[in-house]
């Protein structure tokens, strides 16, 4: 039987990481992801979950073990957040290249210089080229849901995958959160079975120097090059989406909460003006809409939950009949726009030329509180924007101060 | 118990046809440290000569379960390796981690210190060629004093060579011992040994590299010999703190002979541009760490 706990986001990662019973954790702590690892180290000292718990010196070497403990059968854990992450950089490029099945929770958090500890999505969004997939929460219970989920559809294409939850709003904010029963989870993620295992009687050399162009092993057959392997994992994320979908709605059967949608949608239906967001800052944007809704603006929200693989066509499909769109985000590619504004403005454009108004916020950097009045003079500049088809010329930067 | 030359095993797990350079002493180490492991073990390491070494996908020249990691992460992929193989039930196969100079006394150092620290089940092979040779000769905190590398083309290197050997000695492994390629038959011995102990094992092997330090391919093990001979490598065990010198560098201690360095350092055309003051105060220090050898041992 499945119960209710009041549980911080870290709290549910860790309780998650139990429940699909994990055998290998390696972890260095960060703020604000710390309590995972301690979490975890309390169920394996007590003797609740089974497993090697590899207490190392760095992030890097954090996914160095995790990579080579799945190469060899294990499955894996570990989590991080901002700068942690970032050192991770070179391993994150190497576990998707090894196709491994590596699930990581981040605690979203800014990255110095200067230093803060609070929370903004750039240390994950700059590591969305990095071939993993990542899955964004928008409260507790998506946290620890999802980590279940995330094993679930990262064991099927042998893709690793973050799950990345809000520092502090989520990770040290308690809500409650209905953990399934132990039986239930392990019905719905049975252990982890390898595609190959080490033996010692057929040794293999595992990724080594590859070339540019095909070469005929010793059989005769061709094998893929270095620009085949990568194929390969592109290949395997556009194809990503729909096991993705299915995994939430066998996870809905199962547990009865749905994640068969790719996209949080909030009274969207009707819509002329939708909030793009995501992670906690999509539930904030539902209060704003409410209000609006209140004041007769037709409002709606879209969360991504998939950030990659990226849900375009679910994307299109939810903003086709919006006059105006205001995507707000908690990161920047600099220089230029918001990741999200640019990846929905690319996706309208390849797909149905519906051309709503789309206007890019930059907010809740380093912690900076993102206030339901904040998101009602962005729906009033969006909404006055489009009724003059004024396009706007670079993102906004909402509450910066000086 | 010690085995002899003509004692080793057959069985091979380096097949013909290795990408290493011509005069590589890394393929003669390699032989014989598998010859002593066998085939119930999985190595990892990151890029190096040894990754030249194992072949270019799909095909490779050795018998033994590899995987590739990061520069930085060998260590680390090791504890990850014991980890894995320990929570799947599968305690009967030896780690083995194997690194350049490169990989293990600059970039690697911290994954190492660490797993070291955590008194890893695994064995650590630091194999040295005093510089970044599979980059293309390029001057590491491993190469000596005196020598010319790309990075250090026309005032040879200053610094002397980091003494990594003591740097980990300090981390009281299970086990510490020194080898050099030319001495197949200490270095079958020491794996033999190290395979046999629990927890973190070290071994540093000196490997002379023809591409690098420029001489010639048919030189490779006789230079080695001048290393050990002129004590610039010295052979040795650690086992539970207790020291000991092996082979040749333990009838060297006995003898009380040694030869100088020039011999080996005029070999050498990376030693070409060294000064008379390098010259003096490399055969210094070399005196210097021998004697303290010597005395260690208790002679």
């Amino acid at each position: 039987m499945g119960q209710t706990l009041i549980l911080t986001g870290t709290q549910a990662a860790a309780l998650a990481a139990k429940l699909c019973r994990v055998q290998v954790i390696a972890a260095y702590p960060i703020t604000p992801q710390s309590k995972i690892p301690e979490v975890l180290s309390e169920y394996v000292e007590k003797g609740e979950l089974q497993a090697e718990f590899v207490r190392v010196e760095s992030e890097h070497s954090a996914m160095g073990v995790c990579i080579s403990a799945s190469l060899v059968g294990a499955r894996v854990f570990t989590a991080t957040a901002a700068n942690g992450l970032a050192y991770m950089h070179e391993q994150l490029h190497w576990a998707a290249g090894a196709r491994v099945p590596v699930v990581m929770p981040v605690t979203n958090r800014g990255l110095g210089a200067p230093w803060t500890i609070l929370n903004d999505m750039q240390d994950t969004i700059a590591q969305r080229d990095t071939g993993w997939m990542q899955f964004y929460c928008m409260n507790n219970q998506e946290v620890l849901d999802q980590v279940i989920l995330a094993y679930k559809v990262a064991e099927q294409l042998m893709v690793p995958t973050m799950v990345c939850f809000d520092g502090f709003r989520l990770s040290h904010t308690m809500m409650p959160v209905s953990i399934p029963a132990q039986s239930d989870v392990d019905k719905y993620l049975p252990p982890y079975e390898p595609l190959h295992s080490i033996d010692s009687g057929n040794p293999v050399n595992i990724n080594p120097v590859v070339m540019t162009d095909p070469l005929r092993g010793p059989d005769g057959e061709l094998c893929p090059s270095y620009m085949g392997f990568r194929f390969r994992l592109q290949e395997t994320m556009e194809s990503a989406l729909p096991v993705i979908a299915e995994a939430g709605r066998s996870f809905a059967e199962r547990f009865g909460r749905s994640y068969e949608d790719n996209l949080h949608r909030y009274r969207t239906e009707d819509a002329e003006f939708i909030f793009l967001t995501m992670g906690s800052l999509a539930s904030e944007a539902s209060d704003t809409v409410d209000i609006l809704r209140e004041r007769g603006v037709k409002a709606g929200v879209v969360g991504i939950r998939v950030f990659r693989p990226f849900p375009a066509a679910s994307l299109v499909e939810a903003t086709c009949r919006a006059k105006s769109v205001a995507v707000v985000e908690k990161a920047i590619s600099y220089g230029y726009e918001g990741a999200l504004a640019t990846e929905l403005k690319a996706a309208l454009f390849s797909r149905n030329g519906h051309r709503p108004v789309i206007y890019n916020y930059i907010t809740g950097l380093g912690g900076k509180d993102v206030k339901p009045t904040d998101l009602l003079e962005v729906a009033q500049e969006i909404i006055n924007g489009a009724a003059g088809n004024i396009p706007q010329e670079k993102p906004r930067w909402l509450g910066y101060g000086v | 118990m010690s085995v002899t030359t003509m004692e080793l095993p057959e069985v091979e797990y380096i097949l013909p046809g290795t990408r290493t350079c011509a005069g590589c002493g890394l393929p003669i180490a390699y032989r014989h440290m598998l010859k002593a492991l066998g085939p119930k073990m999985i190595m990892t390491h990151p890029a190096c000569c040894l990754t030249i070494l194992h072949g270019i996908y799909p095909k490779t020249p050795v018998a033994i379960n590899a995987v590739n990691n990061t520069f930085a992460g060998t260590a680390a992929s090791a504890s990850g390796l014991v980890a894995g193989l320990k929570a799947t039930g599968r305690t009967d196969y030896t780690v083995v981690a194997m690194a350049g100079d490169g990989g293990t006394f600059d970039m690697g150092i911290q994954a190492l210190s660490g797993a070291a620290e955590r008194e890893t089940d695994f064995i650590y092979v630091c194999y040295d060629n005093e510089a970044y040779m599979n980059t293309g000769v390029q001057r590491s905190s491993a190469t000596p004093s005196g020598a010319v590398t790309t990075t250090t083309p026309v005032i040879p290197k200053e610094q002397a060579k980091k003494d990594f050997i003591q740097i980990m000695e300090a981390h009281d492994p299970a086990y510490l011992a020194t080898m050099c390629s030319s001495y197949p038959a200490d270095i079958y011995n020491k794996f033999l040994k190290a395979k046999a102990i629990k927890g973190t094992r070290f071994i540093h092997m000196a490997v002379p590299c023809p591409t690098g330090w420029s001489f010639p391919t048919k030189d490779t093990v006789k230079i080695g010999r001048l290393a050990v001979e002129s004590a610039v490598v010295v052979l040795y065990e650690v086992e539970n703190g207790a020291f000991r010198l092996t082979g040749k560098s333990l009838s060297m201690a006995r003898s009380g002979k040694k030869q100088p360095v020039n011999e080996y350092l005029e070999m050498q055309g990376r030693f070409k541009r060294i000064s008379a003051e390098q010259l003096a105060e490399f055969q210094r220090q070399i005196d210097v760490k021998w004697e303290r050898f010597r005395k260690r041992a208790g002679f």
